[in-house]
């Protein structure tokens, strides 16, 4: 039997040597860094996610209408009559939470260990591409169920579009298709979020992973490993990716998965932030829901957006600062003086400041999940503004200072010298 | 300080409690429903189709599913269908939206999801807290939903109830309230709040006729993640053994 399928496996190879080229080229031949840690397991668990979102999303177009007088209610048919349907619903909507959980802790540990500067800056590139197509994906999944957050949301946040000037309410039509989101809007909707996006997603984490693979993973200590090499030409301190972090990523992704599963079977609407409870109500353009708040993963930015007073009565400047407040990514490897990467070998002024820069993207998102009276009204000497709103605009200012300041902060920064080898 | 980053990060997801309140500012209740007891979801479900599937429907929601209550169909068919529908017809109602609005100013809205959407505490609050007040159209008014369109369904069990509002002297003070009794109902006031925890526990149920066993099969699964996890875990040292 086994000499069966080597046969099969040499006439395959025979006739397609580029498979076996590839996975030693990516897999077994890949050297990576042996020192990875608990933040390095974040980039394949975002492709296990996506795979889980792929997949289930399969199931959930199988039944699901996207039809604005029949959405609401073909959710709920597959919440309970079809079978196993209940399922394949849950295990979409906390993975669209999971990932975003995931790209967020991956997207840190580029922060903590400087992996975003040369000659990583293209890898960086498309992570941010990544993560600015699946906010899109996001917001357009979330449509879908057609609740009254799915409606009012999609309202608000194409309605950003609008204050651009001169070309926003033609460009807010475009986008709707119509004069309010409707049946038009969903039908649309649904085709990006199926198809279209989809498609850009897996093409841009290509992209990601083959950039990665030309340069070379960086590591927690920011030592180039490629620096280094035995005598048979491999990074003295670099492993195959195959076998040692096929196994130690399976293993994290069990850990993964038992905390996804805890999720999805014991609290699935996460006390409303996954699912939020107002998204049970159908939608009702008629009826604005008193306090419209998107999921949890966007509410950095809606802080922000709320935080940027209006100018000549348009909503315009917080929709410009919610947009820089994103774009800024892609500027970062410039942004970034210091002659080191790693955490591990910077000075007071980056942990000090990454250190403000994390508690502000939290404060950020839980005001943004908060009516802005949540607090109440200041006193006098402030207008009786809204307290959050206050906070808000503090936390707005220290978001956009972590990168405007950091080409001064970063040169200025008393960093340790860098082994010439991982430690650890 | 790792420790002290990952607290950080993960303290998002420990922080996500439910946050209920309900608009009129009427603190609520801690709703006692207990979503395996049978006896009290077959009673809920009782007073459901005798009091509220008149005027709301349930459209997502199967006559047969209740089998899930320890009912056979054939006592369904018997004692919950009020109507010429099938066992396995949805809980459909012949009043439309556009008489409901005509009759009650509002069309009386679904309740298949009413539990997930407003929450048991809520539900249990305002089902219990429904006034006589001359100046509304239908007679009646709610502590909980103020100016609410829908009259009290339950008035005959619980009674007719007054309700003054006393207005605190600072800015920021709660309310007080002082209920009075206008007419006694058929129930006393241990027998009804029994009533309407039994109806709330079923429309927690009927939001999410699966929860029950959602749970059951989530210890099986993380259980044998767990297993799944060990071989994992030593597959893992038994590679990295030789990484010096």
């Amino acid at each position: 039997m086994a000499s069966r399928l080597m046969a099969l496996w040499d006439w395959f190879d025979a006739r397609m040597p580029s498979v076996a080229e590839e996975f030693r080229k990516h897999a077994s031949e890949y050297y990576a860094p042996k020192n990875f840690n608990f933040w390095y397991f974040f980039g394949a668990l975002s492709i296990v996610v996506l795979v889980i979102q792929i997949v289930s999303g399969i199931f959930l177009t199988m039944n699901y209408k996207p039809d604005a007088a029949l959405a609401f209610g073909s959710v709920e048919y597959i919440m309970r009559d079809v079978p196993g349907g209940w399922l394949i619903r849950y295990i979409h909507s906390t993975g669209a939470s999971a990932f975003f959980v995931v790209v967020y802790l991956h997207m840190f540990r580029a922060l903590l260990y400087g992996s975003y500067k040369a000659p990583r800056e293209l890898i960086w590139i498309f992570g941010v591409l990544i993560y600015l197509t699946l906010m899109a994906e996001a917001f357009m999944g979330y449509l879908l169920p057609w609740g009254q957050m799915s409606y009012w949301g999609a309202q608000v946040i194409v309605n950003l579009f609008a204050t651009i000037p001169f070309i926003g309410p033609d460009l807010a039509i475009w986008i709707r298709g119509d004069y309010v989101v409707g049946d038009a809007t969903l039908n649309r909707f649904f085709a990006l979020h199926v198809i279209a996006i989809p498609l850009v997603l897996l093409g841009l984490v290509a992209a990601h992973i083959l950039a990665l693979h030309d340069v070379g993973s960086n590591n927690p200590d920011g030592v180039e490993i490629k620096k280094t090499k035995g005598p048979d030409g491999h990074p003295l301190d670099g492993i195959p990716f195959h076998p040692y972090y096929t196994v130690k990523d399976f293993a994290g992704a069990v850990i993964f998965m038992a905390l996804f599963c805890l999720v999805l079977f014991f609290v699935p609407e996460m006390g409303g932030y996954f699912l939020e409870y107002n998204n049970f109500i159908p939608a009702d353009p008629l009826k604005t829901p008193a306090h419209i708040a998107p999921v949890w993963y966007f509410t950095p930015y809606y802080s922000i957006l709320r935080a940027v007073p209006p100018l000549f009565n348009s909503q315009f400047p917080g929709v410009l600062a919610m947009g820089v407040a994103t774009l800024i990514l892609f500027f970062l490897p410039w942004l970034d003086r210091s002659p080191v990467k790693s955490i591990r070998y910077r000075g007071a002024l980056y942990k000090s400041a990454l250190a403000i820069f994390v508690a502000t993207f939290l404060a950020l998102g839980y005001l943004g999940t908060q009516p802005v009276t949540v607090w109440g009204q200041a006193g006098a000497w402030l207008g009786h503004a809204d307290r959050a709103t206050i906070a808000a605009r503090v936390f707005t200012v220290l978001y956009f200072a972590f990168f405007f300041l950091m080409p001064w902060y970063t040169a200025r920064d008393r960093t340790l010298p860098v082994p010439s080898r991982v430690t650890t | 300080m790792r420790k002290f980053l990952l607290t950080l990060l993960f303290a998002p997801l420990a922080a996500a409690v439910p946050v209920q309140a309900s608009e009129g500012g009427y603190r609520l209740d801690r709703a006692p429903i207990d979503p395996t007891d049978l006896v009290s979801l077959q009673s809920g479900a009782r007073t459901f189709v005798n009091y509220c599937l008149n005027c709301h429907g349930a459209q997502y929601m199967r006559y047969n599913r209740l089998t899930d209550l320890g009912l056979t169909e054939a006592q369904i068919r018997d004692n919950l269908i009020l109507t010429e529908a099938k066992v396995g017809d949805t809980m459909k109602v012949a009043l439309t939206p556009k008489d409901g609005k005509v009759m009650f100013g509002a069309a009386p809205p679904d309740l298949t999801v009413v539990g997930r959407s407003r929450g048991a505490d809520w539900l249990y609050t305002y089902l219990r807290t429904f006034y006589r007040d001359e100046k509304s159209p239908t007679g009646w008014n709610n502590a909980v939903f103020p100016q609410v369109a829908m009259p009290h369904a339950l008035w005959t069990l619980q009674g007719e109830k007054g309700l003054q509002v006393v207005s605190r002297a600072a800015e920021h003070a709660p309310s007080e309230y002082k209920w009075s009794e206008i007419s006694p109902g058929t129930q006393n006031t241990v027998q009804y709040d029994t009533t309407v925890r039994d109806l709330v526990n079923y429309l927690v149920y009927m939001g999410e006729p699966v929860a029950n066993s959602r749970k059951r099969i989530g210890i099986v699964v993380l259980f044998a993640l767990g297993i799944l996890f060990i071989f994992a875990y030593a597959l893992k040292k038994e590679y990295w053994k030789d990484v010096k």
